[in-house]
């Protein structure tokens, strides 16, 4: 206990001298930083918050420091986190390396993998996308069609994959293909890995509701992946996507509790009547509280089951977490939107449309919240 | 009155859905949104409109009009749902005539209602102030001045403000003189008059509603619009009857986004059977299709009320905005997630129907605001 508070204490020291104060703000979407080979800094104070955090290993505090971690336990990892939420830290880097294939090569991958691809992602020098979703299987992603034929030492892959999340500004795939239609769905899929520059690879954007593009169609056309970068064993790729999920969903569960200029209780109070401290308006107070009642709910649950489960994932627990946590994101945009009233309807220079319309693909996203619900039904109900 | 459509009002019904089929909808809307200077309708489509009398239906005949009923007019506003036309029929064609038409004799209703006939002219209703609906809340000011009246105030959501001709604006008349009972007034003004300014925003239908500012307006005598019923009761009745309009629009929204949803539980393809044979889904549809049953009743009553100028329109009214704008939310919501990825696309059209349910749900009080108003209209 001793140790880990003068832990807690070093760790304090170090962020106070070495977070800017331009990242201990609320962020919007622009302000993530994603990283890759040609990334995008928005201040040079976000570029000098990575290059230290990624110096530290502390942008994957639990991943061995060989692969660019900082080899903390559970316990360290979360100190970590609460100093970091203490001080409004922005996360140094955010998308789909650290938090989604990482853990699984560190899972499943060869030692080769590993060095190849961990301490890169930790830095923040590649970024990811995801080509799970195709035009026919979305909900049944076993059912994916893209081919991959084995040639020995490298696949041949042809197919389509759809709703890439940042395809086109992406460096790296991860992509799961079937290698194998003689067995069972589940049985034939591999989990590759390869750079979007590699021939055939091209994708087109897609427009969203909201007006932006951040997902695309990626078609694979003849592109050749070598054998080394099929993580895991080849047909065995579905264990390894799964595994993927829980850490996808356990991220998108958190939806919405990143620190926000404002909070929703704010907003409410600048816009709407008050008298004698209560909201005129008893409608509103009452949707506004049913939300802030579930909200603190669902915060504790994740920290519960955080404390609770084992340092690899928390399972199929990460089913509840992002079936509750997307549904929650989404009513508080419904409010929002309800709070600014006729404003919030503008389309140009308004955040709180476009964001309202953006958090309609949360319980779509990372497998439907139908999908989690059956989840739960089977794996931790035991029902059918 | 039965609350079934009689023959005339079911081939109105019919002869609108037959004609936005093949003159309006989400595709027709995309391109006028994407097109280069945007101005928030479809001119043609209005053209079209005027053609087939449309904007005169609730217009009475001395004045060149149909004098049909709101419940004819109702089944056009449903399809407009339906279809997401994107007109002036709305603002000019329903709650500028019903202004002008309950308006004592004036030289300008005189003008302007047989105009509106042929769908020459638009009018829209500048009457919010807040971004919150809050409609009791009105401080644009009528002064009394040497030689007639000066107008000073800010209206905000002046639904087609952008594209009027005429502006109808309610105003507080603060001298209380003998040409305004009460302090409520209702002017008609030239929208070019010197002294307004018009600042139009793209609300997320593509539509546009308008910041209105009245700096120093000379106002004249004729432009004071005078009623045999105090003003109060004229803008009541007025919210009332766009809150019924708004929820027959907000009924076609949901059917046609309900409808869109099943046709794609019928044919999508998920685990080796169409997504429509999982109870979970089939569930929830039958529900929405019973929730969508509820508000074809309501906003039927609520129209046959305004035929018959009941005493309960206002509650009718409050009820059936909020029940038809809670359940666009669910209809357009569920139209969404149901259709998975493909329902986040601009390239499909629910988005676009999320968006219009959304808007005409905010114009003149969202669910939230009605619920509570009907809570007070019944006693508590
Ligand atoms: C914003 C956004 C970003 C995305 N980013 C990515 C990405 O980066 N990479 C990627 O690979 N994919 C991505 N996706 C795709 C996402 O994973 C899929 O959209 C999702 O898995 C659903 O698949 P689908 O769209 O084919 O819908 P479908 O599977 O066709 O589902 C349609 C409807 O049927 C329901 N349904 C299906 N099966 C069942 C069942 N058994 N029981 C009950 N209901 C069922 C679904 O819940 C849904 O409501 C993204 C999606 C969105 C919206």
């Amino acid at each position: 206990m001793n140790n880990l508070n003068s832990f807690r204490k070093d760790i304090r020291s170090w962020l106070a001298e070495n977070c800017p104060h331009a990242m201990r703000t609320p962020m919007l979407e622009k302000d993530i930083c994603r990283g890759g080979r040609n990334p995008v800094f928005q201040s040079e104070e976000q570029q000098i918050w990575l290059k230290r955090m990624s110096e530290k290993g502390w942008t994957a505090p639990t991943w061995p420091v060989e692969y660019g971690g900082a080899g903390f336990s559970k316990d360290q990892a979360k100190i970590l986190r609460e100093e970091l939420s203490l001080i409004n830290a922005r996360p140094p880097i955010s998308g789909m390396g650290i938090s989604m294939i990482g853990p699984a090569i560190l899972e499943f991958g060869s030692e080769k993998l590993k060095q190849q691809h961990l301490p890169a992602m930790a830095k923040g020098e590649v970024r990811w996308c995801q080509g799970y979703s195709e035009p026919n299987s979305g909900s049944d992603l076993a059912g994916l069609q893209t081919k991959a034929e084995n040639f020995g030492d490298h696949l041949i892959v042809n197919g389509q994959k759809v709703w890439t999340s940042y395809g086109d500004d992406a460096d790296w795939m991860f992509c799961l293909v079937r290698t194998n239609s003689d067995v069972g769905k589940h049985s034939g899929i591999s989990l590759v890995l390869f750079d979007m520059e590699t021939p055939g690879v091209s994708t087109k954007p897609i427009k969203l509701i909201s007006g932006t593009s951040v997902f695309c169609e990626t078609y694979l056309d003849n592109v050749r992946v070598d054998i080394e970068q099929v993580v895991g064993d080849i047909d065995a790729g579905w264990t390894v996507a799964k595994y993927l999920l829980t850490h996808e969903r356990e991220m998108l569960g958190k939806l919405g509790t990143a620190p926000t200029e404002k909070s929703v209780k704010e907003h409410a109070l600048d816009c709407l009547g008050v008298c004698n401290d209560r909201l005129t308006d008893e409608v509103m107070r009452k949707e506004l509280i049913d939300w802030e009642i579930d909200y603190l709910c669902h915060q504790l649950t994740m920290e519960r089951v955080n404390a609770e489960i084992a340092s690899n994932g928390v399972g199929n627990t990460s089913a509840m977490l992002k079936y509750y946590g997307t549904e929650l994101n989404k009513r508080k945009h419904e409010l929002l939107v309800s709070i600014h009233g006729s404003d919030s309807m503008h389309w140009e220079n308004n955040p709180i449309s476009r964001q309202w319309l953006r958090s309609k693909g949360n319980s779509i996203e990372g497998g439907t919240s139908e999908i989690q619900l059956n989840i739960i039904s089977k794996r931790i109900l035991g029902l059918g | 009155m039965s609350l079934v459509l009689s023959e005339e009002e079911t081939m109105i019904r019919d002869t609108a859905n037959d004609f936005l089929s093949e003159n309006a909808g989400p595709d027709m809307l995309r391109k006028l949104r994407d097109q280069d200077d945007p101005c928030g309708y479809s001119k043609v489509l209005w053209e079209k409109m005027a053609d087939l009398g449309w904007p005169s239906l609730l217009i009475p005949e001395e004045f060149g009009g149909l004098d049909f009923s709101h419940t004819a007019m109702g089944q056009i506003m449903q399809q407009v749902g339906v279809h997401l036309a994107t007109t002036p029929l709305f603002s000019t064609g329903i709650l500028a005539a019903e202004v002008l038409k309950k308006s004592k004799v004036n030289k300008n209703k005189e003008k302007l209602l047989p105009l509106i006939a042929e769908g020459k002219v638009k009018i829209a209703v500048a009457l919010e102030e807040g971004s919150r609906y809050e409609p009791a809340v009105i401080n644009t000011r009528l002064d009394s001045s040497s030689n007639g009246y000066l107008l000073n105030g800010n209206k905000r959501n002046v639904l087609d403000g952008g594209l009027a001709d005429y502006l109808i604006v309610v105003c507080r008349h603060t001298s209380k003189g003998e040409h305004i009972q009460g302090d409520l007034g209702f002017l008609i003004l030239d929208a070019n008059k010197t002294g307004i300014e018009i600042k139009n925003n793209m609300l997320i239908d593509s539509r546009m509603a308008s910041i209105v500012t009245f700096n120093n307006v000379e106002i004249l005598e004729d432009e004071i619009l005078k009623f045999e019923q105090t003003p109060e009761l004229i803008l009541e009745n007025l919210l009332s009857t766009a809150n019924i309009y708004l929820s027959a629009e907000l009924l076609g929204v949901s059917q046609k986004a309900f409808e869109l949803t099943i046709e794609y539980l019928k044919t999508r393809t998920q685990f080796g059977v169409k997504i429509g044979s999982f109870q979970a889904l089939q569930h929830r549809a039958s529900h929405l299709w019973a929730e969508i049953e509820l508000c074809k009743s309501i906003v039927l009553k609520a129209l046959r009320a305004l035929d018959q100028n009941s005493d309960d329109i206002a509650k009718l009214s409050s009820f059936a905005k909020a029940k038809t704008s809670k359940i666009s939310e669910v209809a357009t919501n569920e139209g969404i997630q149901m259709h998975g990825g493909i329902g986040m696309t601009d390239e499909f059209y629910m988005g676009f129907y999320l968006k219009r349910a959304r808007v005409a749900q905010m114009l003149f009080g969202d669910w939230k605001y009605h619920t509570d108003q009907a809570a007070t209209l019944s006693g508590y």
